[in-house]
């Protein structure tokens, strides 16, 4: 505790730290780098992979990729338009490119580039985007909150939202077999693990019911299952029985399967690492209006506005997407 | 260093031979045909971007009928140099070179800018054969560029790249990164053909956003650079064999700047006020064509 704190007797205010700061629980098991591991290994297998990055290779986990094959890999600068048209020029000799930076260059500086030169050609271009959400302190230059409003909207498009290493290491692969563009919102460093209790497998373009429930249902993606899966355990202590969800792919989105569990009694909840506008929530609730299912949906989500900065457990409790703060609106709705 | 056309020239003896009369008349005949498509099919638009394509004619004919290695009957060949349309307006000259070289049927053409035709007015790759990718949003073609040599020369492929861009797209950011990014990553194999015609959708180009001066932009990014006059074939060929003879897998990249005049070869329309998107009338089709085939059978001697 520092002095001016002791000094007070009021708690210390916490350090926005590190650019990426972690998510994880402490104690929490975590694999270290799982995209940069499990691009070695496609890489191995795939022998038209190859990597770029824009200046960040450090910072996406591309340098472990870059390491173990740095003939196949491309140093791009700080150039995201390039980096992007370049993606596109190498997947038309053939190769099967992973490109990676921020989310929020992707998405609002080099969307263009995305858009025309992979998506409409739909080329095997894999976009790999860091600090997507809600997962740094930096504020709104670096936090990637309208990624998936931005992405849901280019056509041929693949959007990916893991919850763990688990989904990286299993996703990575699959991004790399299916054809045409793809978007992984990346967690890097040490990220949780968190599905291996759940036998799971990720299958893209498929939603898997982690675990079922009489009185709830939450349709989560990206680390906010890893908040779900949570906030269900602590729900039961409130004799409140939660079932989990997990749509890690976003689009094209498994509607059968959401809309299946959505269509029962129970309290329907979307929990996401996104705003509110045209995430997750946008995405289910135009499945359930299409359907005409006439059901209310209840979003989890970061609000329509610029968010602070700060620490990440100060602003994921501000915002809402702590454990803590879905139990209490969970309660708060049930009455 | 400073490279004017006669610089230039005087470089390229030293390096390499001047072209022949023959095959100086061989490509300009080409250019020819490819203006007397591009009048017809504009001529079928009522409209279009016909004073780009009649000014860019000669550049067009020197890639497809002296440069480019291609196989008309098999686009796709994997040993092909690509060559990259970044400006998707110029779509109109692009396809009548493209007819050509003989893998757009002539036939075809009358069907530009048509419902559910191959050969829509803006570019693209997943229309055309021959259409390596799709223009139309400026800036956008050396970036790909850069991406294709990178994966060619990495796959061990010969191959070369050339992206024909516009001196508007000078003003996108994005040229300049991917300016940046040949030179560091010495893609020899990639040469940019730059279509000066100092005209832009809104006027001039000094009016618009001064891009001069544009030889020493090119020099200080790293690139082997030469200007000539693009409608002057001899000058052309003579500089595309230049690019030709420093070409390499690992190298300076090169770039040919083409000073060029829109409408070139059809006094009414060399002589009209220039604008991006030329209004022609019904009557002045045929005038166009019979101006195009007097200058060129005078030039010709016929």
């Amino acid at each position: 505790m520092s002095t001016a704190a002791a000094v007070k007797g009021t708690a210390p205010k916490l350090k926005t730290s590190a650019m990426i700061a972690s998510f994880a629980d402490p104690g929490q098991k975590t694999a270290s780098a799982p995209f940069g591991h499990a691009l070695v290994k496609a890489a191995q297998e795939n022998d038209k992979i190859v990597g770029l990055t824009a200046d960040l290779g450090k910072y996406t986990d591309m340098h472990i990729f870059a390491q173990a094959f740095p003939e196949r890999f491309f140093q791009m600068g700080m150039a995201e338009q390039l980096l992007f048209g370049a993606a596109a020029g190498l997947a038309e000799t053939g190769l099967v490119p992973f490109a990676s930076t921020y989310s929020v260059f992707a998405a609002r500086r080099a969307y263009d580039f995305l858009c025309l030169d992979s998506a409409e050609p739909n080329l095997n271009v894999n976009i790999v985007g860091g600090l997507p959400g809600l997962t740094t302190g930096y504020g709104p230059s670096h936090q990637a909150t309208e990624d998936m409003a931005i992405f849901r909207g280019m056509p041929n498009l693949t959007i990916v939202d893991p919850c763990d290493s688990i989904d990286i290491e299993q996703a990575v692969p699959q991004l790399a077999a299916s054809e045409g563009p793809t978007y992984l919102r990346l967690l890097r460093g040490n990220v949780p693990t968190v599905l291996d209790e759940y036998g799971y497998t990720f299958e893209l373009g498929k939603a898997k019911v982690l675990r079922g429930g009489n009185d709830v249902v939450f349709i989560s993606s990206g680390l906010m299952t890893m908040r779900a899966l949570q906030a269900a355990k602590a729900l039961a202590a409130h004799n409140v029985d939660v079932a989990v969800v997990h749509t890690p792919t976003i689009k094209p989105f498994d509607a059968a399967t959401v809309l299946a569990e959505i269509n029962t009694d129970r309290l329907a909840v979307t929990l996401e690492n996104h705003s509110v506008i045209g995430g997750l929530f946008e995405t289910v609730a135009s499945a359930v209006v299409t359907a005409g299912l006439g059901k209310r949906v209840v979003p989890v989500a970061l609000p329509d506005e610029f968010l602070d900065a700060g620490a990440l457990p100060t602003l994921h409790e501000r915002y809402g997407l702590s454990v803590q703060r879905i139990v209490a609106k969970v309660l708060a709705e049930l009455g | 260093m400073t490279t004017t056309t006669e610089e230039a020239q005087m470089t390229a003896t030293q390096e390499t031979m001047a072209p022949t009369t023959e095959r100086i008349a061989s490509v300009s005949a080409a250019a020819y045909r490819i203006r007397h498509h591009a009048l017809n099919m504009g001529e079928v638009q009522g409209q279009g971007y016909v004073g780009q394509a009649l000014g860019a004619a000669d550049m067009l004919a020197a890639v497809y009928a002296d440069q480019l290695r291609y196989r008309a009957d098999n686009p796709e060949w994997e040993g092909r140099d690509r060559f990259l349309l970044s400006t998707g307006h110029y779509a109109i000259g692009h396809y009548a070179a493209l007819a050509e070289a003989g893998i757009v049927p002539v036939e075809e053409l009358e069907t530009y800018g048509s419902d559910d035709s191959r050969l829509p007015m803006s570019g693209m790759s997943t229309y055309t054969p021959g259409m390596e990718i799709s223009g139309g949003s400026l800036g956008h073609g050396l970036t790909i560029a850069v991406g294709m040599a990178l994966g060619l020369r990495y796959q061990g492929s010969g191959a070369r790249v050339y992206n024909f861009l516009s001196d508007g797209e000078l003003d996108e950011g994005s040229t300049w990164e991917a300016a940046m990014g040949a030179h560091h990553h010495q893609l020899g194999n990639l040469t940019a053909m730059v279509d000066i015609n100092a005209l832009q959708a809104d006027g001039k180009t000094d009016t618009v956003l001064r891009t001069e001066p544009v030889t020493e932009k090119w020099e200080s990014f790293g690139w082997y650079t030469q200007r000539v006059d693009g409608n002057n074939m001899a000058a052309l060929l003579q500089a595309f064999d230049n690019a030709a003879a420093q070409a390499a897998a690992v190298g300076r990249p090169s770039v040919i700047l083409c000073d060029t005049k829109v409408g070139r070869g059809v006094p009414l329309l060399e002589e009209r006020e220039k604008a991006h998107f030329m209004r022609i009338e019904e009557h002045e089709w045929q005038q166009c064509r019979e101006q195009l085939t007097a200058g060129f059978e005078g030039t010709t001697g016929r």
